[in-house]
């Protein structure tokens, strides 16, 4: 084949994937700016991209623990009618596990992802970020995860260790069997 | 001839299998049995007159006129969902389809199965846009009117909550239903937008192999899905077996992830974020994953695998009499078709293959049946599913000895109901 026929082929074949394209895709979507973006995400990654500017020490969190939280988790996390949130460490491979955000959630970032998103029932996104950063201190420090002086900001919440980050296997992709 | 004459008119020329099962060939050749089930069925009404000696009411006088928007029967309005609401949080936690009182394979609307983390939010889909951001050339949102624009794919899907059957962890059968242990599982027509075309006009960037998607509720519910399912089969559902989709089932748009554990199927959909990682979402952490005996949980475990379980006779109905019957239920895979329902009627020592009642659809939930004619002594009924990947359905036992005593999610195992002598039906373990 020519160089000539080639190129015409190639043309042709380019032409006909573009209007094909155009046909499935009516390209309808609104471009997003840059600051509605900011607005809307809430995501926090394990790596702490997407947390806010903001810090929250441990007795700064043990006030809006009480607050906002006690009514319905118990006093320190626990007993309360709704989620026990703290305690059942070191129970996950037994017969009977407690599975607690403390205990058993391999990132500290899930807390702050969560609770900011979700939390309290009544009245989600009514905690400001740095009630958010105290709160999650605050059921951090009950099992001495972190130190009763710890302050969280985005640099130092995604360092926590939190007891269970080796406890979880991906299955995705599924392993072959 | 009355109704309830017609099974044992059958009983003297269906010719017997063994164990009392009749044939499939001779089953399709006798034509519509179901009949045979009537007694057992739900709410239906025996008039105390026999057919045809004085034309009832309904025949002499005018019928009602016409509304708007049609309702079952009065005598179906036992038909419900099943649930308790939670002291202190209404609208947390989740509704059951009743599939022992339905039909078919088609979820009517109106008893979809719910799960909601905090209620069902009261959207203006004027205001609702779905944005598409993260690792994208175009950052893109699409409002509800611009998505009616888009080409349309129409699907029958199931979709089962992972908890679903998860009462088969306790060391006791729970006594309850069929739907109250299996139905949080429906079935619908999904029409709406495939997903890969939003995404293709966004254009993912090659470092994008995670898609994180939140619903508008007030919980913000939020998942992290693989890019390689969002550019295979999945869809921006808006409608729901031809209406526009439930508030329910995430008015105005959910995610539809078909085969894949229910709660990733995010409801109100408003937000798809491309990363390079999945996010370990509160609902990839705190639930749905697979905790082991050793302590480990398998995380990110997305599909719902081969099942089935036998609605027709369960518990709660009562077998009027030895005589013919038909068992029948419903039998799915998240990885594609079903291929084989066996059923046992001796608690495991035989199996028969039903008859799977056409279409069988690959991730849908698929009806088997089967003719029976009961000798009247007690016997174990159990169903078995084998799907096109050659997956078959494990027993309870081999599904339970592979998890932590807690653990109850993605439970698939064979399933047992025991009828008694006396016609009454009770769950059993087998």
């Amino acid at each position: 084949m020519s160089t000539f026929k080639f190129g015409v082929l190639l043309i042709a074949a380019l032409f006909i994937s573009s209007a094909s394209y155009a046909q499935q895709h009516p390209n309808l979507g609104r471009p997003l700016t840059p600051e509605e973006i900011s607005k809307l995400d809430i995501t926090v990654a394990p790596d702490g991209s997407g947390l806010p500017p903001g810090s929250g020490s441990v007795s700064q969190g043990a006030k809006v623990y009480t607050d906002k939280c006690q009514s319905c988790h118990g006093p320190k996390g626990q007993g309360g009618p709704q989620d026990q949130l703290t305690g059942g460490v070191g129970t996950i491979a037994s017969a009977k596990p407690v599975k607690t955000p403390v205990s058993y959630w391999p990132t500290a970032t899930t807390i702050f992802d969560y609770v900011r998103r979700a939390m309290p029932l009544q009245s989600p996104e009514s905690l400001t970020n740095d009630e958010v950063y105290a709160v999650t201190a605050y059921l951090l420090s009950v099992d001495a995860v972190i130190p009763q002086d710890a302050v969280l900001d985005a640099k130092s919440l995604p360092q926590v260790k939190m007891p269970n980050r080796d406890g979880f296997v991906r299955w995705w992709p599924v392993p072959k069997r | 001839m009355a109704k309830h004459d017609k099974a044992n008119t059958h009983e003297s020329v269906m010719p017997r299998t063994k164990k009392g099962l009749v044939g499939r060939r001779t089953l399709l050749r006798a034509g519509a049995l179901a009949a045979g089930m009537a007694g057992i069925g739900a709410g239906i009404a025996r008039a105390s007159d026999p057919i045809g000696l004085d034309s009832p009411e309904w025949m002499k006088t005018p019928g009602r006129g016409f509304s708007g928007y049609g309702m079952p029967a009065k005598s179906q309005e036992k038909v419900q969902r099943a649930f308790t609401p939670l002291p202190g949080r209404p609208g947390t936690g989740a509704s059951r389809t009743p599939l022992h009182l339905l039909e078919g394979t088609i979820t009517p609307n109106g008893l979809h199965f719910e799960r909601h983390h905090n209620g069902i939010p009261d959207i203006d889909a004027a205001r609702h846009e779905l944005a598409i951001h993260g690792l994208v050339k175009r950052p893109l949102a699409f409002s509800v009117e611009t998505l009616m624009r888009y080409p349309m794919e129409t699907r029958i899907h199931f979709v089962e909550c992972a908890g679903n059957s998860g009462s088969f962890n306790q060391a006791q059968p729970q006594q309850t239903s069929a739907g109250g242990l299996n139905g949080l599982l429906s079935c619908s027509e999904w029409t709406g937008v495939r997903l890969a075309t939003l995404l293709e006009e966004a254009e993912v960037s090659r470092e994008g192999k995670w898609v994180i998607a939140e619903g508008a509720d007030s919980a913000a519910m939020s998942r992290s899905v693989p890019i390689e399912k969002c550019m295979d089969d999945a869809m921006i559902a808006l409608y729901q077996n031809g209406e526009a989709i439930r508030p329910e089932q995430g008015y105005p748009m959910r995610l539809l992830l078909p085969g894949y554990e229910g709660n990733i199927n995010v409801k109100w959909l408003r937000r798809l974020k491309v990363m390079t990682e999945p996010i370990n979402a509160r609902d990839e952490t705190s639930h749905y994953t697979e905790l082991m005996p050793n302590g480990k949980a398998r995380q990110y475990m997305f599909l719902q695998e081969v099942k089935s379980a036998i609605v027709k006779p369960s518990l709660g109905m009562t077998m009027k009499g030895p005589g013919f019957y038909e068992i029948s239920g419903l039998a799915w895979s998240g990885s594609g078709r079903v291929t084989k329902v066996e059923v046992s009627t001796n608690g495991g020592s035989s199996w028969t293959a039903a008859a799977l009642t056409p279409p069988v659809l690959s991730k849908a939930l698929t009806r088997f049946r089967l003719a029976w004619q009961w000798d009247g002594s007690p016997a174990t009924l159990m169903s078995r599913a084998t799907d096109e990947k050659g997956a078959v359905q494990p027993t309870r036992a081999s599904w339970i000895s592979q998890y932590s005593p807690v653990q109850f999610y993605h439970f698939n195992g064979i399933q047992g109901w025991r009828v008694e002598a006396d016609g009454t039906v009770k769950h059993v373990y087998v």
